[in-house]
């Protein structure tokens, strides 16, 4: 019988400023990975077991009904005491994953450091914004477990908290994403290609850009588009710039802002507005008035497209609610759960984005499959981590 | 080793900000897992390094440090180190796999409940 296995951490491609690990340190990937994939997928469905034969029946006798909403169930599981040891499992292998990125990375930071510099130095494809506040959503915890989120700097001018959320994108999606990580960009160069043929944006605007690993292939796929990423996070910008560089998409600006406020952009000034898991990663009050400045930066005839986990609906099963939410509450993802039950159209119908030009898509990672696997789906899914998502966009109506 | 001014061995375990949730109702259990599940990684690196030490010598009849640093498991012998990570992985979870089986079984009574039955029939 064939193993269903992930590649080995070496599959990963090497560019210019990827952080090099030795042989030990691929292989504490190498066991996260695997343990990850047997988390979910081996024994993922415990939970669900747990759930059908004690839990909710136990819920049930105690309440005289069924559980009402994704919060009962996951009170009533934290009591159980199979769902408790596999959500410590969980939670190790992220912590054991920061340290071992964040190992590889700060012991060769003097070398990383010079070479990312190299990109960078002098370049006004470059534009930090020291004056900028950090957004509260961005510093109430520390997401994914990643100590000093995007922006934490071991020393002034740091560019190291790129280079471990690269290094471990890898271990964390079991090879989901592909060689570069980028399997969520490639992704979206297929469904344009796709869905318009011809089409070719001018002006590309990505916002939360991390280390731009989503937005260099569409760089690429667009060498004449002038594109602008974004973050709040000046170490993730230094380490996505040099990123960029060294893969040859020199069409990218990566500027310090926060997507609140992008006044510094005119009315219409962008053909396309893009966020790939982004939008968990804000607040309540903060994604209106991003989605609501995005509308406004829009060109007419413009696309606006995020992607994302997909959102709780009524015809999504409460449990289904409740695991998807795991990350929301063991893994610093405090917005998770609200966005996930936000109803997004409506949010982008109160933006200007009419609801017959709006639109939402199945999107798979494009990844080279003869190396790398495609996402399990359905019972045995990493939720919150399959490299499979709902893309949930707009045609802005042209004037 | 560079002579940079992060302490990386220190700096590379910092707590992340945010409360931890207590999973397991118990400070032991919490901690002693951690340093297990640590454990564990540390077992599978020396496995996969051996691994790496052993196809060398298959191949080169013998080898360097550098020689293990620079070797990338392709092919065959990818799959094969994948499929003896997997199977370890499956090994040291035993316990968890054997207690989903067991929330799936037919309710069981005590050994020796069943001792005594078998003895009287």
């Amino acid at each position: 019988m064939k193993q269903d296995v992930p590649p080995p951490y070496t599959a990963v491609a090497q560019h210019a400023v990827f952080p090099q690990p030795t042989h030990d340190e691929a292989a504490r990937y190498n066991f996260l990975t695997a343990f990850n994939k047997y988390l979910s997928g081996s024994i993922g469905a415990g939970n669900r077991i747990a759930y059908d034969t004690r839990v909710l029946p136990a819920f049930q006798a105690d309440h005289g009904r069924d559980p009402q909403d994704r919060f009962e169930i996951r009170d009533a599981m934290n009591q159980d005491p199979w769902h408790r040891y596999w959500s410590a499992l969980k939670r190790n292998s992220m912590e054991m994953r920061q340290q071992n990125g964040r190992s590889i990375t700060l012991r060769q930071i003097d070398e990383l450091s010079a070479k990312v510099r190299q990109y960078n130095e002098g370049r006004e494809t470059l534009q930090l914004d020291p004056s900028l506040p950090i957004p509260h959503y961005m510093d109430v915890v520390d997401i994914h477990c990643m100590p000093g989120n995007y922006q934490g700097e071991e020393r002034p001018g740091d560019m190291s908290a790129g280079a471990n959320y690269d290094s471990g994108l890898f271990a964390t999606t079991a090879g989901g994403l592909g060689a570069l990580s980028d399997g969520g960009g490639q992704a979206l160069v297929e469904w344009v290609r796709k869905e318009r043929p011809d089409w070719k944006p001018r002006r590309i605007l990505d916002l939360g850009c991390t280390v731009g690993h989503n937005i260099v292939p569409l760089a690429l796929a667009f060498p004449d588009a002038e594109v602008i990423a974004i973050d709040t996070g000046a170490a993730v910008l230094r380490y996505a710039h040099a990123r960029a560089q060294s893969l040859g998409a020199t069409n990218i600006t990566f500027i310090q802002m926060n997507a609140e406020d992008m006044s510094r952009f005119p009315d219409g000034h962008f053909d396309w507005v893009q966020t790939t898991m982004y939008l968990h990663e804000l607040s309540g009050k903060a994604l209106p008035k991003i989605i609501a400045e995005s509308e406004r930066v829009l060109a007419p005839g413009g696309l606006m497209f995020h992607l994302e986990q997909p959102q709780y609906s009524d015809d999504m099963p409460l449990y289904e609610q409740f695991i998807r939410d795991w990350d929301a509450f063991n893994n610093n993802e405090p917005y998770w759960s609200a966005m996930h039950a936000l109803d997004l159209k409506q949010v982008m119908e109160d933006a200007g984005l009419p609801r017959d030009c709006q639109f939402t898509a199945r999107v798979l990672a494009v990844v080279d499959r003869t190396i790398f696997p495609a996402a399990a789906e359905g019972a045995e899914e990493d939720h919150g981590r399959a490299a499979a998502w709902n893309a949930y966009g707009a045609w802005k109506p042209e004037a | 080793m560079s002579d940079n001014d992060v302490d990386y061995i220190a700096r590379a375990g910092r707590r992340a900000k945010g409360k931890r949730p207590d999973t397991l109702h118990d400070f032991n259990a919490e901690r002693t897992l951690s340093i297990l599940m640590a454990v564990a990684g540390e077992v599978a690196v020396l496995k996969e390094r051996l691994d790496t030490v052993e196809r060398l010598l298959d191949d080169k009849g013998t080898i360097s440090r550098a020689d293990i640093e620079a070797y990338q498991a392709t092919g065959d012998a990818a799959y094969e180190r994948a499929v003896a990570t997997k199977e370890y992985v499956a090994r040291i979870m035993r316990g968890m796999q054997q207690e989903m089986e067991a929330m799936q079984a037919a309710p069981e009574r005590p050994t020796a409940e069943i001792s005594i039955e078998l003895k009287n029939s």
